[in-house]
């Protein structure tokens, strides 16, 4: 789209004057449109920010000025979720591990597998991604806490491994249906990435008489570095956001074991109502290790979407 | 299969026996077995959770299991179903789950369509204000939902900000029945409009340029190039990105949950999925949860079943 104004019927002068009058309004909206994706953020920062008093009389997106800056508002918010924080990161760590693994390995499988077959397994994979969680949650609660009841099982041996608390134990079931529930999406991912790479590389490996092990660990896992990044953050800020399993499995905002999603919608309320000093600044913290994630790898995310789409 | 041949050519027995174990053993070292630790662990571990779930789910459904103890399976019916779709409160949850699902769905696509043609010419930096839409689509629901609750205050909202310096009275966005559920509906939008934009952006970038080019040299207007000849070629974009939507606006449970913290989310919103919760956690109705929860399930399917068949056909698969 060269602004080139070659089209002779055209005087010139309002050519330039039309395609700068739609440049500036194109801006103009694209300002508008960062103001509306920003200013909820930009206010939760400054509300965290800001004195209770502060808060109170000035305007919600102004930033603090001299005595109404504290930064007491996220000490407190911090202390609160610090024991949260270490749940949160212990549970989405081997969950995205192990859904991105399995994940790999069932798009490589897949290939191998005949088209109709292939096609059959592949439907099924696609109804696990999009089935709702809620269809599953009766089950589950009876599952992990009468059937088998793992959490209750491992609580001595989680309790003697250092840094963890016999609560802790509770996580492992919760990290166990994150992996089985996220195996879906990542076998989606892996294999539109499968799907692209040339046919010819897994068929000299099989010409040259590699077993189907050896062209995975040799060929298949070497060349999908780039998205196994891509499925990482994607699957990693899936499982560090949720919420609906957590709340399922480790009940209540108050349990020790409960992950920073669970906790934050308690934080800072009382009687009185909520403290939004306290409760940004609880946000902004939950929030944090996802925004580093993803101002850092912003183009992966994207394309995690993109390809889930 | 093998076995199967095996019985139906019973004539010459020694060559047959021949066939068929070199049969099996060609089907042993096919690459279909040979990948089965595979694709096979993590099917079989994916089907218990969610075919193992959805049907022990449904199973639950027919009983009339509640409170402690355990489900009793002599007696199944559909008991459950029929007091679900006689209950007001059902009613009601459903009228509003398809309120939020049409809403949503439409205005997130319109607008994202929007962002995307927005970007998608003569803007520097396009990316970096890419990045700056989809930011929310990082966050949790928990997250968006508390700064959306502080948007919604109703004494010193931003909304209330805007709505009383236009020289309206404050409006109480969550306590008002009427306008609650649209209330949630743009946070909502907030929330994924970046989304549909990346899936129409590249769909967009997909579109070879001098389509541009020759639509401008015939002397099409660039709004009548991008409604007559582009945004057509979008549809495939338009149907995932509206499954994805659908789907989730059927389960939107957390950001309900998250804005006031417990079971019951404000009048006027309450949805199929946080009656579904509220049923079974709350007051221990499993079988009654159970049933809605199906109720749930086959909606969805019916949103992502013609997907699936039209994408079989398209070959997108």
């Amino acid at each position: 789209m060269s602004q080139s104004s070659s089209t002779g019927n055209f005087d010139v002068a309002s050519l330039v004057e039309d395609v700068n009058l739609r440049r500036v309004a194109q801006y103009a909206l694209v300002v508008f449109f960062l103001g509306f994706f920003l200013v909820p953020l930009e206010t939760g920062i400054m509300t965290a920010i800001k004195t209770n008093e502060s808060v109170a009389r000035s305007l919600p997106f102004a930033p603090p000025v001299g005595e109404g800056f504290t930064l007491g508002n996220i000490q407190f918010a911090l202390e609160q979720l610090s024991g949260s924080f270490f749940n949160s990161l212990i549970m989405s760590i081997p969950a995205t591990i192990g859904s991105v693994l399995f994940g790999s390995m069932a798009a490589y499988g897949l290939t191998m597998v005949n088209w109709r077959a292939q096609m059959g397994m592949l439907m099924l994979f696609v109804v696990g991604v999009f089935v709702p969680y809620q269809a599953v949650l009766v089950p589950l609660a009876r599952f992990w806490n009468n059937i088998f009841p793992l959490a209750r099982m491992i609580e001595p041996m989680v309790a003697s491994i250092p840094f963890f608390q016999g609560y802790h134990a509770e996580l492992v079931p919760l990290v166990i249906t994150h992996i089985a529930y996220g195996i879906p999406i990542c076998t989606i991912l892996f294999r539109s990435y499968y799907q692209s790479l040339p046919n010819s590389l897994v068929e000299a490996g099989k010409i040259d008489g590699a077993s189907i092990t050896k062209i995975y660990r040799r060929i298949i896992l070497p060349i999908s570095k780039p998205m196994f990044g891509v499925v990482f953050i994607y699957q990693f800020t899936q499982i560090y956001n949720e919420f609906l399993f957590a709340f399922t499995l480790v009940t209540g905002s108050d349990a020790p074991a409960a992950p920073v999603t669970l906790v934050l919608p308690a934080i800072g309320a009382s009687t009185s109502g909520i403290n939004f000093g306290i409760r940004m600044s609880a946000a902004f913290l939950a929030a944090v290790p996802t925004l580093i994630l993803y101002v850092a790898f912003a183009e992966q995310f994207a394309k995690g979407l993109r390809t889930e789409a | 299969m093998a076995t199967h041949d095996n019985t139906e050519h019973v004539s010459d027995a020694t060559d047959e026996a021949v066939g068929w174990e070199s049969k099996l053993r060609y089907f042993l070292n096919s690459d279909f077995v040979r990948s089965a630790p595979y694709w096979g662990i993590p099917f079989v571990l994916m089907s218990i959770a969610v075919y193992g779930g959805t049907g022990y789910n449904f199973a639950i459904s027919f009983t009339d299991y509640e409170g402690l103890g355990t489900p009793d399976y002599s007696t199944l019916d559909l008991e459950m179903y029929a007091q679900a779709l006689s209950s007001d409160a059902f009613i009601a949850a459903a009228q509003n789950n398809l309120v939020l699902l049409v809403g949503f769905t439409t205005i997130c696509l319109v607008l994202g369509l929007f962002l995307a043609i927005l970007l998608d010419h003569g803007i520097r930096f396009s990316e970096k204000f890419q990045t700056v839409y989809l930011l929310p689509m990082s966050l949790s629901f928990v997250v968006t939902a508390q700064l959306w609750l502080w948007m919604f205050n109703v004494e010193s909202g931003i909304l209330n900000l805007v709505v009383t310096t236009l020289g309206f009275n404050p409006v109480d966005w969550l306590g008002n029945p009427s306008i609650a559920l649209g209330a949630v509906i743009l946070a909502l939008i907030w929330q994924f409009s970046g989304y549909t934009m990346v899936v129409y952006l590249a769909g967009l970038q997909s579109i070879p340029d001098d389509q541009f080019e020759a639509a401008r040299v015939d002397g099409a207007s660039i709004t009548r190039t991008y409604l007559r000849i582009i945004v057509p070629q979008l549809k495939e974009a338009s149907v995932s990105a509206a499954v994805v939507l659908m789907v989730f606006a059927l389960k939107a449970f957390t950001f309900l949950y998250a804005l006031v913290g417990r079971y019951r989310p404000p009048n006027g919103t309450d949805i199929l999925a946080t009656l579904m919760v509220r049923r079974a956690f709350k007051f221990g109705e499993w079988a009654y949860s159970a049933a809605i929860a199906t109720m749930l399930l086959i909606m969805a399917l019916g949103v992502i079943g013609p997907y699936l068949y039209y994408q079989y056909k398209q070959g997108g698969l």
